[in-house]
């Protein structure tokens, strides 16, 4: 095993050389970085020159700065890497330091929610193949496929962000509007859970009350201008999620594991005031973290005092209620945060913002506003981002789905008398799961190298506009940085995916091949 | 619920079923006939098929063609890209100019009846037709998309067929020089060549992105001949004395063509969303030519007062992408072998009562 993955990385680094001198080469004869002072008429000019040659060795033939650069490189064996200066004389590692978390917000909630989203979409459409429901999931999704990511982007900040704004100044859904959301709601539910006719509008029926109910309510209430959800609300909802997630982990006919959910859902209703007390006299994200390991550590408590036997999946069960209602609590905290974000003066009512990575001019140093004013300008960018990602995986976890179920031991399973839920979770969907995961590391590492569009769009300065820049003014160290990046968290992520599937499946063995 | 109950001797009765259906339908037909045949069921793959052909024919007859310089055929569009008639002013709404002629509501029901007008599709800054301005883009699209569809399948295909055939050390190079490429990621890859090679216009930009696009094809077309050179009919070729190349272009490759078909067309939805996404940052097609993620980058900012400019290169982008995936995936349906036919209950009903009759009868 380790010498597989030492004449792996052996082969990668190879590789990693040999595309990286040719990239150099690549943009190196592509143009002159001192053509721009060249045609300059400033009185200093060839001073200018004769110090930007100097400083960015331009006098040494491209190939052989290349390795003068990969010298510098290589200084990240000894802890000392020097990605050489950038033309405005910063430092390449320093603008790195800087834009990488930038793009890594910028991409990973976009990437969770597609993934979530989209295998469970992809999973539900498989399970009820030939459906309705599923040709028209097949269409968004071909659809979402095809779409341009700077076309959706310029339509959702016309439509989504400025018409959201605009409603928040008088927040009264119109009738119509009630009607046309319910309906939508209505036929989206009764689809999923499908089944016979009656169950059908039942659902339907059902759905279409509650949410046209709901939206008369938070309408006539105002509460788009001061949501949140208060500790019966979070109760409530804790209560379903208990419900929801034992019944999709383990089923609701384990008693102990329902209990134990159950119980951990009341605790974090418990926890509910304690935890706004901490969240307002002492914010940060170390507290968050802090509380969160205390959920989850009770959670732990709660799942062994209750299981005798079947220990994991009680325990795992009880960790995923207290990961999600406590999410619901922190959810509920920054709802109360909007009302005194939106009248803030940067703010003024507009919270939706088309363009940017934060509002400089918020002046506050309050952890909600500060970070709630992030998650506000997350909101489009991750949208756009899902929207176009999603598509993939709904296709890709129907397609594995279907083929895992054509397999003789869900048939095997099936004779075995086990529920449908133990066969398509335990036996179906952990199968299906095994391709997935190697798809998601090697996607998410593409997803970084292309956010270049995305952050063009929404005005973002992250690794895509370092390179940009790099690109445009023919900035070789800056250039050469980004891409080393990229590169090689690209070939990381195509070897741990190598890894994850050898792990994860017992009938592929590492370092049979190549 | 999400978990229907299904009893396991009514599922194995219906496979059953359904298989004895399916080979019933494929009975004496060729390969060929077989994939024509199942893609035709495809309503949406063929009617993708029809839009991509009627826009294909739509857009390259509509402006002015020139080939080489020296034939040349008159387009049917009244504008070309060069012409700069005269700005419409005053019967557009909200005091904008140029806008769009089209209509599609006809007389009866209160509009303009059906027709094209002036300018369909409105005028840009100077006056320039859009309507023409979107044709030319669209031409530009197309034939990025098929010059790298073209080049990423003959270089995917040759590379993965030679390394999969040969394996051994020819394999591992060939193999090390495809992850190679796959290193630098598409969109990098795609501004370097299209930042430097953009200005030399649409179609050697569109040769330069093929020569980075065939690596998802070739590891592809390497699994399909690795599986495939182990079978029987290729060790019977090879005792008859055929060459290697025989082996490879006769025997093997027709029988890995549906894998690379599906994945060509994918090839080509992707290259028409490259293309477009470069041009819009800015280096990929550039001025003064046109295409069609150009024209949405220099209109975004229009967006609030004449957005016509921005919807229309988009739909094309759209309906191109969305016709292509959907004829590969009738194409994929077409070609798998383990995809069976949605068998209608009418059907299930005749084959159940058939084989109640033949029980009777035995």
């Amino acid at each position: 095993m380790a010498a597989f993955i030492l004449r792996r990385l052996g082969v990668l680094g190879v590789i990693l050389f040999g595309s990286s001198f040719i990239l150099y080469n690549l943009a190196a004869i592509s143009g002159d970085p001192l053509e721009s002072l060249k045609l300059s008429s400033e009185p200093n000019r060839d001073f200018l020159i004769a110090s930007l040659t100097r400083e960015l060795q331009l006098d040494v033939p491209p190939p052989a700065r290349y390795f003068l650069w990969i010298k510098g490189v290589l200084g990240l064996f000894i802890g000392n890497p020097d990605f050489g200066k950038g033309r405005d004389g910063a430092l390449v590692s320093h603008s790195l330091a800087l834009a990488i978390p930038v793009t890594i917000r910028l991409v990973l909630a976009a990437t969770i929610f597609a993934i979530v989203l989209g295998i469970s979409i992809g999973v539900i459409t498989a399970l009820r193949q030939y459906s309705r429901f599923d040709y028209s999931m097949t269409f968004v999704s071909f659809l979402m496929f095809s779409l341009p990511v700077f076309w959706v982007a310029v339509l959702l900040k016309a439509y989504l962000a400025i018409s959201f704004n605009n409603f928040l100044r008088d927040p009264h859904v119109p009738f119509g509007w009630i009607v046309f959301l319910g309906l939508f709601g209505a036929i989206f539910w009764a689809s999923i859970i499908g089944g016979t006719r009656r169950t059908f509008w039942t659902v339907f029926g059902t759905a279409f009350l509650i949410i046209s109910t709901l939206v008369t309510i938070f309408s006539l209430t105002g509460w788009f201008l001061n949501p949140g959800l208060g500790p019966i609300v979070v109760l409530a909802m804790s209560i379903g999620i208990a419900f929801g997630v034992t019944q999709i982990s383990v089923g609701l006919g384990n008693k102990a594991a329902l209990k134990s959910s159950l119980t951990m859902a009341g605790m974090s209703v418990i926890a509910y005031y304690p935890a706004n007390w901490v969240f307002d006299n002492h914010p940060g994200s170390l507290q968050v973290f802090l509380m969160a390991s205390l959920a989850i550590t009770a959670a732990v408590f709660v799942g062994m005092s209750f299981s005798k036997i079947d220990r994991g999946p009680i325990i795992r069960t009880t960790i995923i209620t207290a990961v999600l209602s406590g999410g619901l609590i922190i959810v509920d905290k920054f709802m109360q945060t909007w009302k005194p974000y939106m009248e803030t003066d940067a703010i003024n009512y507009r919270p939706v913002p088309t363009v940017g990575q934060r509002s400089d001019l918020l002046g506050s140093d309050d952890w909600w506003l500060s970070n709630l004013d992030i998650l506000t300008h997350l909101v489009l960018p991750t949208l756009a981002l899902t929207l176009i990602s999603f598509a993939g995986y709904v296709r890709f976890s129907r397609g594995t789905l279907l083929d895992v179920l054509n397999q003789d031991y869900i048939r095997t399973a099936r004779a075995k008398g086990l529920t449908e839920r133990t066969v398509i979770m335990r036996h179906a969907f952990r199968n299906t799961m095994i391709p997935l995961t190697t798809i998601m590391v090697v996607d998410f590492a593409g997803v970084i190298g292309g956010a270049l569009i995305t952050e063009s769009v929404f005005g973002w300065s992250g690794m895509g506009t370092l390179f940009r820049n790099g690109l445009l003014g023919y900035d070789l160290n800056l250039l050469m940085g980004v891409f080393f990046v990229t590169a090689s968290l690209s070939v990381v992520a195509n070897l741990v995916a190598d890894l994850l599937y050898s792990a994860l499946d017992p009938r592929i063995r590492v370092g049979s091949g190549a | 619920m999400i978990f229907k109950k299904k009893s396991v001797q009514d599922n194995s009765l219906t496979v059953s079923g359904e298989n004895a259906i399916a080979n019933k339908e494929v009975e004496g037909l060729s390969q060929g006939q077989i994939v024509r045949r199942r893609f035709f069921r495809h309503r949406a793959a063929v009617f993708s098929l029809c839009v991509i052909f009627f826009i294909t024919f739509f857009v390259f007859t509509a402006l002015d063609f020139r080939l080489f310089g020296i034939w040349r055929m008159h387009g049917w569009w009244k504008w070309t890209v060069e012409d700069i008639p005269e700005l419409r002013y005053g019967d557009c709404p909200n005091d904008t100019v140029g806008c769009p002629t089209i209509s599609l509501l006809p007389k009866l029901l209160g509009g303009n009846g059906i027709g094209f007008g002036e300018h369909p599709f409105g005028q840009d800054d100077i006056g320039r037709d859009f309507f023409a301005l979107v044709m030319k883009g669209t031409q530009r699209s197309l034939s990025v998309m098929i010059v790298i569809g073209i080049i990423g399948a003959s270089i995917g295909t040759v590379i993965g067929a030679i390394s999969g055939f040969y394996r051994g050390k020819i394999d591992a190079v060939l193999m090390r020089f495809t992850d190679f490429i796959i290193t630098i990621p598409a969109i990098i890859i795609g501004s370097v060549v299209g930042y430097h090679f953009g200005n030399l216009g649409a179609i050697f930009l569109a040769f330069y992105l093929g020569l980075f696009a065939w690596t998802g094809l070739s590891r592809l077309v390497r699994g399909e001949f690795l599986t495939l050179r182990e079978r029987e009919f290729v060790d019977a070729a090879r005792v008859a004395g055929a060459s290697n190349r025989r082996i490879i272009f006769k025997h093997i490759l027709p029988n890995a063509v549906g894998v690379i078909i599906v994945s060509v067309t994918l090839l080509m939805s992707g290259a028409i969303l490259l293309e477009t996404a470069l041009s819009y940052i800015g280096f990929g097609v550039v001025e003064p030519d046109v295409s069609l993620g150009l024209l949405i980058n220099k209109y975004q900012d229009a967006f609030t007062t004449r957005p016509w400019l921005f919807w229309y290169p988009g739909l094309f982008i759209i309906s191109i992408a969305l016709s292509i995936n959907f004829i590969g995936d009738g194409l994929r349906d077409a070609f798998d072998p383990r995809q069976r036919r949605r068998i209608s209950k009418k059907e299930r009903q005749e084959s159940a009562t058939a084989r109640k009759l033949a029980q009777a009868n035995d």
